[in-house]
């Protein structure tokens, strides 16, 4: 018997946003790596790592906000890894990225081994004054954690930043053209390794709103895949930041839709269910081959040629 | 010379090891589906290993690897455990089923024994608890505890184990309120606290106010927690951390006295296949501490039903019972019978929805 009048628009809507925060936080990130020329395929270990330095902070410290700081640094820690091996040793990015997610499943697996069935410290929602109070738009938008607002801000930050400021263009110079960018006298590689660091830092607070927020606790393996999907949303969103928060909603409100439309007793088979956000991400992906990739990404660059 | 006469010349040099030193320790292996802290399923095997290890001190020697994937990998960790010298496996989950049959056909020296199947061999039992009755006690407290008549369930895998839970949680729950609806999700995982925290909050979004789980992790606890006016029961393990409230009860696994049996039968040489399906009275399930948020009336009532399953005066599937299609199933005062129970894919009248295929 179907029940479509159970699902709440509202707040299958407002859970959109919070199912959608891990997936932003991480793409925006690795766009912003990618739009400097460089691919980072260990988005997922540097979640995953990240998921674990923020619990382990924010268990010993008691304070979810220095939880997300740990993240946010254990991310751009392991980053710094993959910078180093391609950026000064010149290893193929795909390689080193691959390794870089292995790396990090087991390393977060290792620290986080006394973690396991801890209680994480609350982290409450935000009643923003006014604002939450409008009918509708009020609990869907205004009433949410401070991470919430904090990975929209970032893309907006990133948005701005591009498209504005003089480090975004030479960013952006770096990502398209390393050999002219070098050439006008810039920094290819102190550039990239910067990008490098913001991607992983935005990565383990990815990771951090899964063990934090989300779940709330530590398991091994907990951000299953979810780092593979923001990987494709960058490429979803041709590159662009505000197209990218269309892709994580997209993505967010279909995991949401599924789970809603089986509790409602909608009678069409759980696994094609379960796997339509992966279908929908691969339609995209297929359909909207609109953008065009940074033109140096991927390729190693090196002074001397 | 092929895989199998390696793995037949191993085995054989193996158990002439055996045979050679006598005084060696009994080796017992456990594969884990989830991480032994999943404070449910995994964590209460993980105790029942313990217990082996402490009731037989130096005379058995216990290993285990956790966070086995169900397939192709953990026919490989079995594999490596038998040929590490293991005489005694426990494989405990239901999709080891087929890998643990493959493999001991592989290695006829050492007995297996696999949790919650219904496959077995000369050197394969099965054991499984009848956590149905602990179901049934739940739905009996779940079904007076509801104020919005919703109860939600978040199943794992639609296999005939988790349809016997809801089945015997439904019928209870509407035995003592004829206006309770359960809304079933299904989150295809024994263990992904991301996923089992999103489908209590769908639930509670849709009006339940009891969530049951028959996944492992404590994920929907802190997800009804967090929403504040919502009941759980502990599932596998007492989750008495997240009691009085929101966890008003629970159904502990105690696997520990049927280890060591079957450790010793080992010891003994008297091991044989064997089917062991133990309920409340042998005392494989266990009903946590009913908490003082239950009122003290459902509570006696709770107990009473406890007691009777347990010392089998009442069967949890008494009739009259119909299928959810209308077909009659159980006559009046007919009980239903293990073979039936133990192949269990439909669900009994009143539930909506359909089991996935």
């Amino acid at each position: 018997m179907m029940d479509l009048s159970a699902i709440n628009p509202i707040l299958l809507l407002a859970s959109l946003m919070v199912a959608a925060t891990p997936i932003i936080l991480a793409a925006v990130g690795e766009l912003v790596v990618e739009r400097a020329g460089v691919l980072n395929l260990g988005v997922e270990g540097m979640m995953i790592t990240g998921a674990v330095c923020g619990f382990i902070m924010a268990v010993n410290s008691g304070s979810p906000l220095l939880g997300f700081i740990g993240a946010a640094i254990g991310g751009a820690v392991l980053s710094l890894l993959f910078g180093f091996l391609t950026q000064f040793l010149l290893a193929n990015q795909v390689a080193t990225g691959l390794a870089l997610t292995l790396f990090g499943l087991g390393l977060s697996a290792l620290m986080g081994q006394n973690y396991i069935g801890i209680k994480a410290p609350e982290f409450p929602d935000w009643h923003i004054p006014l604002l939450g109070d409008i009918p509708v738009i009020g609990p869907i938008v205004f009433q949410h954690d401070p991470m919430v607002y904090v990975g929209l801000a970032i893309v907006v930050a990133v948005w701005a930043f591009l498209k504005f400021s003089r480090a975004g263009l030479i960013l952006r110079a770096v990502g398209e053209n390393h050999e002219a960018a070098h050439a006008l006298g810039y920094h290819v590689v102190r550039v990239r390794m910067l990008a490098i660091m913001f991607g992983g830092a935005c990565a383990g607070l990815g990771g951090a709103y899964l063990s934090l927020v989300r779940v709330p606790q530590w398991t091994e393996g907990m951000t299953a895949g979810a780092g593979w999907i923001a990987l494709a949303i960058v490429v979803f969103a041709s590159w662009k930041p505000m197209r990218l928060l269309l892709g994580a909603y997209l993505f967010g409100g279909v995991t949401v839709l599924q789970l809603n439309l089986q509790a409602a007793g909608m009678a069409i088979p759980v696994e094609y269910l379960s796997m339509s956000p992966y279908l929908a991400t691969i339609a995209v992906l297929v359909i909207m081959r609109s953008g065009r990739a940074p033109g140096s990404l991927g390729q190693s660059f090196h002074a001397s040629r | 010379m092929t895989m199998k006469s390696i793995l037949a010349g191993a085995t054989l040099a193996a158990s002439l090891s055996t045979t050679a030193f006598a005084d060696d320790p009994t080796k017992v292996g456990f594969i884990y589906v989830g991480p032994v802290g999943d404070g449910g399923w995994t964590y209460e095997h993980n105790e029942g290993r313990l217990a082996v290890e402490e009731h037989f001190g130096d005379a058995v020697e216990t290993v285990y690897v956790e966070n086995v994937p169900e397939g192709a990998d953990a026919e490989r960790v079995m594999q490596q455990m038998a040929l590490g010298g293991a005489d005694l496996i426990f494989t405990t989950s239901f999709g080891y089923m087929d890998p643990t049959i493959n493999v001991a056909e592989k290695f006829p020296d050492v007995m297996f024994e696999h949790a919650t199947g219904y496959k077995q061999a000369d050197n394969v039992s099965v054991y499984s608890a009848r956590f149905y009755e602990g179901r049934a006690v739940q739905g009996h407290i779940a079904g007076q505890m509801t104020e919005s008549n919703v109860i939600g369930y978040i199943g794992s895998f639609p296999i005939p184990e988790v349809i016997r839970g809801i089945n015997a949680a439904y019928i209870h729950a509407k035995e003592v309120n004829p206006d309770v609806e359960f809304k079933i999700v299904w989150a295809y995982t024994w263990f992904d606290p991301a996923k089992e925290a999103e489908a209590a909050n769908v639930l509670i979004e849709q009006g339940a106010d009891v969530i049951l789980q028959h996944t492992d992790s404590t994920a929907p606890q802190a997800a009804a927690q967090a929403a504040g006016n919502v009941v759980t029961f502990g599932q596998a393990s007492d989750m008495a951390e997240f009691g009085p409230f929101p966890r008003v009860s629970s159904i502990i696994d105690n696997w520990a006295p049927y280890y060591i049996a079957r450790t010793q039968a080992v010891i003994d040489g008297t091991w044989e296949s064997t089917n062991t399906w133990d309920g409340i009275g042998a005392g494989m399930v266990g009903i946590g501490e009913i908490t003082e948020a239950v009122p003290a009336d459902v509570k006696a009532s709770a107990e009473a039903l406890r007691d009777s399953l347990a010392s089998g005066e009442y069967h949890a599937f008494s009739g009259p019972l119909n299928k959810q299609d209308g077909s009659a199933w159980l006559a009046d005062g007919e009980t239903a019978d293990d073979g039936t129970l133990a192949g269990m894919s439909f669900y009994v009248e009143g539930l909506t929805g359909d089991i996935p295929q």
